[in-house]
């Protein structure tokens, strides 16, 4: 027998040997682990609800973040904040003499 | 408008139509990977919600049952590589129906254990080719390579599993 011809014969033996591996590996696998029975092959509740609930709450939470954008563009201050500080102001400049006095107290 | 142009296009009742239409076939193929009922459900659901998600990259003449399935079989993928530290099987799909007396209780469960073993990518396609008679070309459309590459990863994950189980026998015949 020359080189080429055992190559060959090594080769095909090798491939036999791959063949009866695959094979048995392929057995073992199925008595471990059985393919899914087609009875099972379906989901045993609808999933429409649970995705559709899914998809509503995404939309809400998107919408709210975008309200929330919306409505504050920047800091919201109280009108009646504004009016106190209105005062507070005319006070500090017809009034300068309580200026000592607020630093004194703070 | 068609059914995929409106899905596109966000109509919530064109997606459940074809949610409605292609659940059982996401559903099965989900299970067929991760051998659980419940967890086949929940990765269902994650698989439309991204699917509606990202609607806007669908051409509306593409072929919704074939992206359906690539999406879920990168999400039963990341399951996979995420429950991979779990090494039981969950147990609803395990008795065979016709068990081999040759192969015993424990001899199975050595199995299910050098399975569990496999990296990720291998026990997706080990699963799907070997268990499932899924056609290669199948298992490459949904896995995103080539069927070359579905061949050389069951040949590999052939190997590994010989070689874990003749570990698994040696140390067993050793403590014996």
């Amino acid at each position: 027998m020359n080189r080429e011809e055992k190559n060959r014969a090594n080769t095909t033996s090798s491939t036999a040997q791959e063949r009866s591996d695959l094979n048995e590996i392929n057995h073992l696998l199925r008595q471990a682990m059985p393919p899914v029975p087609p009875d099972q092959l379906e989901p045993h509740t609808d999933l429409w609800p649970q995705l559709r609930a899914r998809i509503e709450s995404e939309h809400n939470t998107v919408h709210a973040a975008t309200n929330i954008r919306r409505e504050s563009p920047g800091i919201r201050i109280a009108w009646f904040d504004w009016a106190l500080a209105a005062l507070a102001a005319a006070a500090l400049i017809f009034f300068p003499g309580i200026i000592p006095a607020l630093l004194y107290h703070f | 408008m068609d059914l995929q142009q409106r899905f596109v296009a966000g109509d919530l009742e064109a997606f459940e139509q074809l949610f409605r239409d292609y659940q059982r076939q996401v559903y099965a193929w989900i299970v067929r990977i991760v051998r659980d009922s419940a967890t086949a459900e929940d990765l269902t659901v994650e698989t439309f919600w991204r699917i509606y998600r990202s609607r806007t990259l669908f051409r509306p003449d593409g072929n919704f049952g074939a992206w359906s399935r690539r999406i879920a079989t990168n999400i039963a993928l990341d399951h996979l590589r995420k429950s991979r530290r779990e090494t039981e099987l969950p147990n609803d799909l395990l008795a065979p129906p016709e068990p081999d007396p040759a192969v015993s209780r424990e001899m199975r469960a050595r199995i299910r254990s050098a399975f569990v073993n496999l990296p990720p990518k291998y026990r997706l396609v080990a699963t799907l080719a070997l268990i499932e008679d899924a056609p290669y070309e199948e298992i490459a459309a949904a896995a995103g390579i080539t069927v070359a590459l579905v061949k050389v990863r069951v040949f590999r994950a052939t190997r590994m599993l010989r070689k874990q189980l003749r570990t698994l026998s040696a140390e067993i015949g050793a403590q014996s």
